[in-house]
């Protein structure tokens, strides 16, 4: 028989461990996105066509730049928080879950610092 | 937790609901817009790349399959978005009553439904 009481034995374990700042920000980046989203969908619909001149001079122009970049900041925060649930919720393998969580911010961070580059180097290259 | 035999949440013994459906939406639009959004990444790529390489891109974006995937993905946002705010609406404690959260429920869904279409017939099709 264990002396230890059941809250010593939870406390620091699972989702003892950042839970205010993980659900913090998922409603922080969903407003956000409440309007950062509807700003990309008005955009795409105001575009004349998808030639490469008219998207290269819609990202290059400054202040769609900075939507985009910041459009990019909350979908890749928002998505990974959201994958990050999905994955816990339903792998129950210690090593699994913590492999795919992994594998999932290292993704999400790669692909949205690849993301950021490609705007920002149409934004400061010479307009095509 | 091995072989200690919990009781499992018995949802399948209720009756579908519009909220049941719209709480399982919410999860599978969710990883289904990450998915998008791998796409979006490509496509900024694909620009700051040069002519050739958006040109070879566009080949596969603007095909028939793929505008499939896109009407998906713009039903995924447009969903998503509307049952979001819903979502926010009870964080912040306001339309909890049954009446209400069947209502909100069916007006996200005819606010997906007609945003998409609207969307698509004029931006992808």
């Amino acid at each position: 028989m264990s002396l230890v009481t059941p809250l010593n034995r939870v406390l620091g374990l699972g989702t003892a461990s950042g839970a205010a700042e993980h659900w913090w920000m998922q409603r922080l980046t969903a407003v956000a996105l409440l309007v950062l989203g509807i700003w990309a969908a008005v955009e795409l619909l105001l575009l004349p066509d998808f030639s490469y001149r008219t998207v290269f001079a819609w990202v290059h122009r400054p202040y769609s730049s900075v939507m985009l970049i910041l459009f990019v900041l909350a979908v890749g925060y928002h998505s990974y928080l959201g994958v990050q649930v999905v994955i816990e919720d339903y792998v129950t393998s210690k090593a699994a879950k913590v492999v795919a969580v992994m594998g999932s911010a290292l993704a999400h961070t790669a692909l949205s610092i690849a993301a950021i580059f490609a705007i920002l180097k149409i934004a400061f290259g010479p307009s095509a | 937790m091995q072989g200690v035999q919990r009781p499992l949440s018995p949802y399948w013994i209720y009756r579908w609901q519009i909220t049941m459906w719209l709480s399982s939406l919410h999860r599978i639009t969710g990883l289904l817009l990450s998915a998008g959004a791998f796409a979006l990444a490509v496509w900024l790529i694909a620009i700051a790349s040069g002519p050739q390489s958006y040109a070879s891109v566009q080949q596969v974006f603007a095909s028939g399959a793929f505008k499939v995937l896109l009407v998906g993905w713009t039903f995924c946002f447009f969903l998503h978005l509307a049952n979001g705010l819903r979502h926010l609406a009870w964080d912040v404690g306001a339309g909890f009553d049954p009446k209400t959260i069947r209502a909100s429920g069916w007006t996200v869904i005819v606010v997906a439904v007609v945003a998409t279409a609207a969307f698509s017939w004029l931006a992808i099709l």
